[in-house]
């Protein structure tokens, strides 16, 4: 077994960018703040956090709102860089890091398959053949040259995850796009995501139901308060998770 | 993480399709809107310089528009590629890929844009009895390429600093204004006074547009000035790449 993403001591924080955008009249009328973003304020994501993934291993991060996951998510994808620690990804990463995420409004949705799966890495030739099948996954019927903007999120998810179920990544990460679609659907992008992990991918998972974790991951991650709480098999966690959540 | 050219390549051709898209999406007219509005500039033009102010300068038409379409290309890939990365938000927040992609296919589509003017240039020298030579078909891809490199250092260094320091949009249109009336566009270049030489002798923009109207006017190919364009490019690629390689990391923090 080889390990895939590996985690050291990783910290991150935001800085807290919006006081350079609001220009001359911050500093003048709220000095404090202005003061506090010369001395480098910022905002602590994750802190310190530790671990490794191995290959073909599917995972689960769980935690409550802002505890961070998102942010670990946006570093295994390459998104963000760690402030300080080491993020070690190998292999090709495809991620749905959000509803919609990487999908332009005014654009159909052929369309924006089509700008969808080359930025995850398809070649066009690739996507040619595979274009059909997207379509299909998808089950937008005539909908799939409409505009997104007039979609419904379950549809979005749907579109999203059709393209993800065509491109080959070595890891996968899904991030909460589960949730909105009609149990059929949800039913088929696990059966989907199953498929991946026979054939070895790596899953990062990030869901708040703990049904579809229990049915993906082996191991779960568990962040609380930008700092790894546990980790380990995902019956036991999920079972002192769920505790301290009621 | 590594890409292949090929990937490169294709990413480049489907970013600047959904460019196109995006920007025609709703309009009836497309691209002829890009021909229409440095043509209705000529028209003020012509009316203002030749018709009231009479300049004394021959095919005035032809050459005006000569310096303004190329202009033009110049002007809308800098102006938008301020807002480039901003626009694209959504897919860099969200997918990895290589962001240079970006500032690259926004020229390359102006560039598609000044090419379709290109036809009309061509009427307008048939019309003052001139006609385009053959020197052309190398002349106009060797200008080209140059400018391409030279506008990609502009659009790399603006579009990601604009991300940092928004202000920056009004500087630069005040800036690419300031240019067009520095530059010889409207006029010719040996009607600058000797004190005001400099204005063109390091204005990348003069030997930018200077090439182009040799080209089209007068069918000859001035190696000074095309050298010149690329030495400015590779310089302004230089700067611009060492600018959003700095900050290309914080991209997704701060959109």
């Amino acid at each position: 077994m080889s390990v895939v993403i590996e985690f050291k001591n990783v910290t991150k924080r935001y800085p807290l960018y919006h006081h350079i955008g609001s220009g001359i009249k911050e500093l003048i009328f709220s000095p404090k703040r202005a003061w506090n973003l010369l001395k480098g304020r910022s905002y602590l994501a994750i802190e310190n956090i530790n671990f490794q993934i191995q290959k073909g291993e599917s995972v689960a991060l769980i935690g409550r709102n802002g505890a961070g996951k998102s942010t670990s998510l946006g570093l295994v994808a390459g998104v963000l860089k760690p402030t300080s620690g080491t993020v070690s990804v190998n292999g090709r990463v495809a991620s749905m890091l959000e509803l919609g995420g990487g999908f332009h409004p005014e654009l159909t949705g052929r369309e924006n398959i089509k700008l969808n799966a080359v930025l995850l890495g398809l070649r066009r030739k690739e996507l040619k053949e595979r274009i059909d099948k997207i379509i299909e996954f998808s089950e937008l019927g005539e909908f799939i040259d409409e505009p997104i903007r007039v979609y419904s999120s379950g549809m979005l998810a749907k579109l999203g995850f059709s393209v993800i179920s065509q491109v080959d990544p070595d890891i996968l990460i899904i991030d909460e796009v589960l949730a909105v679609g009609d149990i059929a659907f949800q039913r088929k992008c696990i059966k989907t995501i199953n498929e991946f992990r026979s054939k070895g991918v790596t899953i990062l998972f990030v869901s708040h139901n703990i049904s579809d974790v229990k049915k993906i991951c082996d191991r779960v991650i568990w962040i609380e308060n930008h700092r790894l709480r546990e980790m380990g098999d995902s019956e036991k966690i999920l079972e002192s998770y769920s505790r301290t959540m009621s | 993480m590594k890409h292949s050219l090929g990937y490169l390549f294709d990413l480049i051709i489907v970013i600047t399709q959904k460019e196109l898209k995006v920007r025609y999406k709703s309009s009836f007219f497309g691209y002829l809107w890009s021909v229409a509005n440095p043509l209705l500039f000529a028209m003020i033009y012509f009316f203002i310089f030749k018709l009231i102010m009479r300049v004394q300068i021959p095919n005035y038409t032809v050459f005006i528009i000569t310096g303004l379409f190329p202009w033009q290309w110049f002007a809308s890939a800098t102006n938008n590629s301020l807002f480039s990365f901003l626009a694209n938000a959504q897919i860099i927040k969200k997918t990895v890929f290589p962001r240079s992609v970006i500032p690259v296919s926004n020229v390359l589509m102006e560039c598609l844009h000044f090419l379709c003017t290109i036809p009309v240039i061509i009427v307008f020298l048939l019309i003052y009895d001139m006609s385009p030579e053959w020197n052309w078909l190398w002349g106009i891809p060797l200008i080209g390429v140059g400018q391409i490199i030279l506008m990609l250092g502009f659009a790399l260094a603006f579009s990601t600093l604009n991300l940092f320091f928004r202000d920056l949009e009004r500087f630069v249109a005040l800036a690419i204004m300031i240019m067009f009336y520095c530059t010889p566009i409207l006029y010719s270049a040996d009607m600058i006074p000797e004190k005001y030489r400099a204005l063109i002798d390091y204005n990348p923009l003069a030997s930018m547009i200077l090439s182009w109207r040799e080209l089209f006017m007068n069918n000859s190919i001035n190696y000074h000035l095309i050298t010149e364009v690329y030495l400015y490019g590779i310089l302004s690629v230089l700067i611009g790449s060492f600018i959003f390689n700095k900050l290309k990391f914080r991209f997704a923090e701060i959109l």
